[in-house]
């Protein structure tokens, strides 16, 4: 193992003076690997910790770009950033904090083909995904390369944390061995998310990573952990290996597993179902508007979202969710005009709408799709 | 009487209550009740099939009930059975 320098030494010294670290462990993980595939709000405080940690070697997998709604929690990045390429910004941020830290990048979407090939090289990989595809693919690679997953996720006020596939334990697909369809489990896109959970949470994992690259303490393998910040509780299930998980020997297409459309580089498509119901993009919804149509306008956002921006012509607000079960506040002799944040949502109230016999109409890019090309004056959140 | 641990993904269908109370003896009953009590999550917690949804676990205390005996895993006061959804962040 390649010995610390005099400078690591001063750097590391609250950590070396730990007897349970020292400089033997110090040593260690200098010469250990982690990758991080996303660097978004578990992300960020995992790369942060891991770096000043002195973890010698760390990969980061991210294609997005900063977004100004990324600041309220995705702590690596900073406001000079947005627009930025992540893991640029990610490497620059770490490069700051330790330059010790070998930084290796992938600006590219973490997929079936390359996935094998870019966790080969770490000891332990970090999943700060965001979505089920990336989630299972993460999962199933590191089982087929026998790597420890460290596990983290979240939703408005809790989180779940685990290890899986570590030392014969149980992994991801034997506490859920489908995932959801789309459209059944809302996203902290649609539901929101509190700033710091996911900073508790990626801090939580990259505990466990320390811990697995230390070889100390007992780690979240076999139990899953949730956390509730409202409540302020923590608690502790057990996981087993489940008798009945399919033998996973081999990466599969993880878009077509989980049912979603296959996604391209951009996060602002959200291509809705197929379907009897219509689609207009803002700038065609704005010509017929000043042609003087007047469709009856659906908002199926949440309450808090019209209180953020909302479309003054708009008649009536229901979440997507309530749609199927409000269709009598609807009137039947208009048509229907509906829209959300970005247009996925309403594909899905369009659907139920146009199910139900209605004549509707998805307003495709939604109130955003609207405020960037439309009514530029309108906050986008 | 045994409670319900409602997560925040569902909320939204059990008129934002964290905890309900039900009158039950097993887990598969007060899952049944719950979902008459707030019928718009039954879609949620079963397929249409009936069989509880896969990507939604439900512990007894802290164990997960398919190790236990699933639906006819009996309760007791004083237990609590957690809904445990899949969640994976951000993107849908």
């Amino acid at each position: 193992m390649t010995p610390l320098t005099n400078d690591e030494i001063a750097r590391y010294s609250r950590h070396l003076i730990l007897g349970e670290v020292g400089i033997l462990g110090q040593t260690r993980l200098k010469n250990s690997s982690v990758l991080c595939v996303g660097t978004g709000g578990l992300g960020s405080p995992l790369l942060l910790y891991l770096a000043a940690a002195g973890v010698g070697r760390i990969g980061i997998v991210d294609f997005d770009v900063v977004d100004a709604s990324n600041l309220q929690r995705q702590i690596i990045h900073g406001t000079a950033a947005v627009g930025r390429p992540k893991v640029l910004s990610a490497r620059d941020r770490i490069a700051d904090l330790n330059p010790e830290v070998k930084v290796e990048l992938y600006e590219e979407p973490f997929t079936s083909d390359n996935a094998l090939r870019i966790a080969a090289s770490y000891d332990v990989v970090v999943d700060g995904t965001d979505n089920f595809p990336t989630r299972y693919l993460v999962n199933d690679a590191c089982v087929i390369l026998g790597k420890p997953n460290v596990y983290g996720s979240i939703f408005k006020f809790e989180g779940q944390a685990s290890v899986f596939n570590y030392q014969g334990g149980p992994n991801y697909r034997d506490l859920y061995a489908q995932p959801p369809p789309p459209g059944l489990v809302p996203s902290c896109a649609e539901g929101g998310v509190l700033g710091v959970l996911p900073g508790i949470i990626g801090t939580i994992q990259a505990t466990e990573t320390l811990k697995i690259l230390l070889g100390m303490g007992t780690t979240l393998s076999g139990r899953l952990l949730l956390f509730d910040a409202l409540a302020m509780s923590f608690r502790e299930l057990k996981l087993r290996r489940d008798p009945n998980a399919p033998v996973i020997d081999k990466l599969i297409d993880y878009d077509q597993f989980c049912g979603v459309p296959k996604r391209s580089g951009s996060r602002e498509e959200h291509p809705g179902a197929s379907g009897p119901f219509r689609r207009m993009n803002v700038r065609e919804v704005a010509d017929k508007r000043a042609g003087g149509w007047r469709p009856f306008v659906l908002d199926v956002r949440g309450a808090a979202e019209a209180a953020i921006v909302k479309f003054d012509w708009a008649e009536m607000l229901i979440p997507h969710t309530e749609v199927a079960a409000r269709l009598a506040e609807i009137p039947r002799n208009r048509e229907i005009l509906v829209h959300c944040k970005l247009g996925g949502r309403s594909a899905q109230a369009a659907q139920v709408l146009a199910d139900a016999g209605f004549d509707v109409v998805n307003l495709e890019g939604g109130i955003v799709g609207w405020a960037k090309e439309i009514d530029t004056g309108m906050p986008i959140y | 009487m045994p409670v319900i641990q409602i997560p925040s993904a569902l909320r939204s269908f059990t008129d934002n209550q964290a905890r309900v109370d039900v009158e039950a003896v097993t887990a598969g009953e007060a899952l049944s009740a719950l979902a008459v009590a707030y019928p718009s999550l039954r879609k949620h917690l079963y397929s249409d099939d009936g069989q509880l949804r896969s990507f939604v676990n439900v512990y007894k205390n802290d164990e997960d009930i398919r190790f236990l005996g699933r639906d006819a895993t009996p309760l007791a006061a004083g237990d609590t059975l957690i809904i445990v959804p899949s969640i994976a962040g951000g993107l849908t």
